[in-house]
C-alpha cells in the first residue's frame, strides 16, 4: 500500500466515524463540532485530489464561515434534543435494515466496476507550480460563464427571499437615535423656572 | 490549456434573458425609492420588462437553431414560442394579481421581483442545454416559488405550505442532481448533445443509465406534481396567497415542459423504452387520482390542484409515445392549459373581496344572478377544461389521444377517455352551481376595468381558440420541426 493509499484510508475512516457521530451525538452542539470535523476531512481529501482551490474554500467557507455561525445558532436556540431523539431506537432496526437493502442495491447497480479506471484514464498529474485557482477561473469565466452567472442570480434571489421574509418594521420598539441625542441642546431637557419664594406659614 | 481555444459566446442570443436580469435588478433597486402610494410604478415597470422581453425574443428569432455559451445555451424555435408565452402568462398573472394584493397589503416589490426572476429561471430552463443549466434554471424559479409562497407571512397557511413546498422541492432537487450525476460519471459531459451522441453510440445500454434514468424521471415528476410525487401539490395551491397559486399553476407548468422535452427527449432520448414505461405509470396515475380525489374537494383551490395533477398526466401522455406529433399535441396541451389555469384562478381572485376569499365551491352558487357575464366566462373555462366538444380543452386532448393512437398505444387512449368522463363531473358540478342555485349573498361584483377586460379577453380567448385552434396547433407543430 503506497503512502498516499494509507493517508486516504486514514482519511476516510475519520470522516465516515465524523458524520455517524453528526447524527448519533446526543448533544446538539458536539452534532455541530463533528460536522466541522466532517468537512475537515473531506477537504483533505480533495487535497489528495489536487483540488487545492476547493479544499481550501472548503475550509475557509464552510469551517469558517457557516459552521461557526450555525454554531452560534445551536448554542442560541435551545433545542430540546430528547423530544426529537423520541422513538430512535424503536425505529433503528427498521432503519438499519432499510438502509442495509439501498446500499446493497446500489453497489450491485451503479457498482465500481462501471465507473472504473478502464472507463476513463486517471488525470493528468501536475507539476508543483501549477495553478488550480487560476485554471478554475479561466473556465468559470470563459466556458461556465452562463451557469456562473445563473449561480449569481439564485444568491440574489436566496438574499432578496431572506430579507423579504424576515424583516419585520417594529414601531414600539425603542431604539437610540444618536444624531439626535447629539444634536441635543441644554434648553431641551432641562428648564428653568422662576418661582416665588414662598413663606412659610406658621 | 485545454481551454485555451475558447470561443466568444454569442452574448446576442441571450438578450432577452440579460434583459430580464437587468430589469429585475432594476425594479428590485427602484421599489426601494417609491414610496407605498406609488408601489404601481413597480407593477408598470415589471409589465414593461416582460413587454421589451417579448419584443427582443420576437425581434431576435431567426428559426435557426444555435448553440452558444459553451454549449450550454441553445436558441431554437420552440424555445422562442414557449418564452413568449411565459411572457404573455406571467404579464396576465401579474394583472391579475395587482387589486388582489392590494387589498391584502401584499402590494409589495418583492411579488414583483421575485415573479420576474422566477421568469428568468423560466427562460433559462426553457432554452437550456446542458443538465447544468436546466438544474440551475430549476433552482432559480423554485428559489422564487418559495419565497412567494411564504411571502404572506401571518398566514399560518401559507408558512406551512412554503415549508412543505421548499422539504419536497429540495428533496426532488436532490433526486433530479443524483440522476444527472450518473449520467455525467457513464457519459462524461452534462453537455445535452455530447450525452444523447454518446447514448446514440453505446450499444451496451448499462444499467447506469436506467438507475440515472429513474432519479431523472422521478425529479421531474415531483415537479410537475405527477402521481405519486404529487402531495404537495394541493397543500400549496390551497395554502399560498390565490395570487402565488396562480403564478405557481400556469407559467412554471410551461417551462416544466421544456424541461421535459430537453431532458427526456433531446438529452435521453435513446432511453425512450426505459423512460416511457415511468411515464405510462405516471400518467395512468395522476389521471386516476386527479380526477377522482378532485371530486371530494369543497375547496375550489384544491379543486383546481387536483385537476392540475390530472392534466399533468395528460401532457405525460403526449410526450410517452416519443413521436413528434405526440411532442406538438403535448405543447399545445400545456399552452391550452396555462391559458384555461389562469382564467379559473384568476375568477376566484375576481369574486374575492377584503377579508373574503371566494375559494369555497359554495361561493359561486347562483353566480349568474350576480353576473351572468363572468357566470358565461366560468362556464366557457370549465367546459373547456373538462374537454367537451367544441371547446380548445376538447381539441388538446383529441391530439393528444390521436397521437396515442398512432403509436398504437389505443389501450392508453381508452384510459384517458375513461378518467376525462369521470373528471367532467366535478367541472360540470360547479357550472351547476352557478346557473341552477340560489345565493343569500348578493354583494356586487366590481372588479376594476383591467382585470374586467383581461378577464373578458382570456375566457374570449379559450372560446375563440375553440372554434379556431388550427393556428396555434400549426405553431405547435412549426416549433417542433
Amino acid at each position: 500500500m503506497s503512502m498516499e493509499q494509507i493517508v486516504f484510508y486514514a482519511f476516510a475512516a475519520i470522516l465516515v466515524a465524523a458524520s455517524v457521530a453528526v447524527i448519533t451525538v446526543r448533544n446538539p452542539v458536539h452534532a455541530v463540532l463533528f460536522l466541522v470535523l466532517t468537512f475537515f476531512t473531506s477537504a483533505a481529501l480533495w487535497m489528495l485530489l489536487e483540488a487545492e482551490f476547493l479544499a481550501i474554500t472548503l475550509v475557509l467557507v464552510y469551517v469558517g464561515a457557516v459552521m461557526v455561525l450555525f454554531l452560534f445558532v445551536v448554542m442560541m436556540l435551545d433545542i430540546n434534543i430528547t423530544v426529537l431523539r423520541e422513538g430512535f431506537i424503536r425505529y433503528l432496526p427498521v432503519g438499519i435494515i432499510v438502509a442495509l437493502v439501498v446500499v446493497v442495491e446500489m453497489t450491485i447497480a451503479v457498482g465500481p466496476k462501471y465507473f472504473g479506471l478502464e472507463h476513463f484514464a486517471e488525470p493528468a498529474r501536475h507539476m508543483a507550480d501549477y495553478s488550480n485557482t487560476k485554471e478554475l477561473g479561466r473556465i468559470l469565466y470563459t466556458v461556465y460563464v452562463y451557469p456562473f452567472e445563473i449561480a449569481a442570480a439564485i444568491l440574489l434571489v436566496a438574499i432578496v427571499a431572506a430579507i423579504a421574509l424576515t424583516l419585520r418594521r417594529r414601531p414600539q420598539t425603542k431604539y437610540q437615535n444618536a444624531g439626535w441625542q447629539v444634536a441635543t441642546r441644554r434648553n431641551d431637557r432641562v428648564r428653568i423656572v422662576k418661582m416665588e419664594t414662598e413663606k412659610k406659614e406658621s | 490549456m485545454s481551454n485555451m481555444n475558447f470561443e466568444m459566446p454569442n452574448f446576442a442570443l441571450a438578450l432577452p434573458e440579460i434583459f430580464v436580469l437587468c430589469m429585475a435588478c432594476v425594479v428590485l433597486l427602484a421599489d426601494l425609492f417609491v414610496g407605498e402610494r406609488n408601489r404601481v410604478v413597480t407593477y408598470l415597470m415589471s409589465q414593461a420588462t416582460l413587454v421589451g422581453a417579448a419584443i427582443l425574443t420576437v425581434g431576435l428569432h431567426t428559426g435557426e437553431t444555435q448553440i452558444t455559451f459553451g454549449g450550454s445555451f441553445i436558441s431554437d424555435t420552440m424555445g422562442d414560442v414557449l418564452k413568449v408565452f411565459i411572457y404573455l402568462v406571467t404579464a396576465v398573472v401579474f394583472l391579475y394579481s395587482r387589486e388582489y394584493l392590494r387589498v391584502r397589503q401584499l402590494f409589495t416589490g418583492e411579488y414583483f421581483v421575485l415573479g420576474l426572476f422566477g421568469v428568468l429561471g423560466m427562460m433559462v430552463m426553457v432554452s437550456a442545454h446542458s443538465f447544468l443549466t436546466i438544474y440551475l434554471g430549476l433552482e432559480l424559479l423554485s428559489l422564487s416559488l418559495y419565497a412567494m409562497v411564504a411571502l404572506q407571512r401571518d398566514s399560518i397557511g401559507a408558512t406551512e405550505a412554503a415549508m412543505k413546498y421548499f422539504v419536497l422541492g429540495s428533496l426532488a432537487s436532490g433526486m433530479l442532481l443524483y440522476g444527472m450525476s450518473m449520467f455525467y460519471g457513464v457519459t462524461g459531459s452534462l453537455d445535452i448533445t455530447e450525452v444523447s451522441t454518446y447514448l446514440a453510440q453505446s450499444h451496451d445500454k448499462n444499467i447506469v443509465l436506467a438507475f440515472g434514468v429513474v432519479f431523472v424521471v422521478v425529479g421531474l415528476a415531483f415537479k410537475l406534481g405527477a402521481v405519486p410525487f404529487h402531495m404537495w401539490v394541493p397543500d400549496v395551491y390551497h395554502g399560498a396567497p390565490t395570487s402565488v397559486t396562480l403564478y405557481i399553476g400556469t407559467a412554471p407548468k410551461i417551462a416544466a415542459f421544456a424541461m421535459l422535452m430537453r431532458l427526456l427527449v433531446e438529452g435521453l432520448g435513446d432511453l425512450h423504452m426505459q423512460w416511457q414505461g415511468m411515464l405510462i405509470m405516471l400518467a395512468i396515475a395522476s389521471m386516476a387520482a386527479g380526477n377522482i380525489i378532485a371530486i371530494a374537494q369543497s375547496n375550489i383551490k384544491r379543486m383546481l390542484a387536483y385537476s392540475t395533477i390530472a392534466h399533468v398526466g395528460f401532457l405525460l401522455l403526449g410526450i410517452l409515445p416519443g413521436t413528434e406529433n405526440g411532442y406538438s399535441s403535448s405543447m399545445f396541451y400545456i399552452l391550452v392549459y396555462a391559458l384555461m389555469g389562469l382564467g379559473g384562478f384568476g375568477m376566484v381572485m375576481l369574486l374575492s373581496r377584503a377579508g373574503f376569499e371566494a375559494d369555497r365551491l359554495e361561493d359561486f352558487k347562483g353566480l349568474n344572478q350576480r353576473s351572468p357575464w363572468f357566470a358565461f366566462i366560468m362556464l366557457i373555462l370549465m367546459i373547456s377544461m373538462a374537454g367537451i366538444p367544441v371547446s380548445v380543452g376538447f381539441w388538446a386532448k383529441l391530439a393528444v389521444l390521436q397521437a396515442l393512437i398512432r403509436a398504437d398505444m389505443t389501450w392508453l387512449a381508452v384510459v384517458a377517455v375513461l378518467f376525462s368522463v369521470i373528471g367532467a363531473y366535478y367541472y360540470l358540478r360547479i357550472v351547476k352551481l352557478m346557473y341552477f342555485d340560489k345565493t343569500e349573498d348578493n354583494s356586487p361584483i366590481q372588479p376594476a376595468l383591467d382585470m374586467r377586460v383581461a378577464m373578458s379577453a382570456n375566457g374570449l380567448a379559450v372560446f375563440a381558440l375553440g372554434i379556431y385552434p388550427s393556428a396555434l396547433t400549426a405553431l405547435c407543430v412549426a416549433a417542433l420541426k
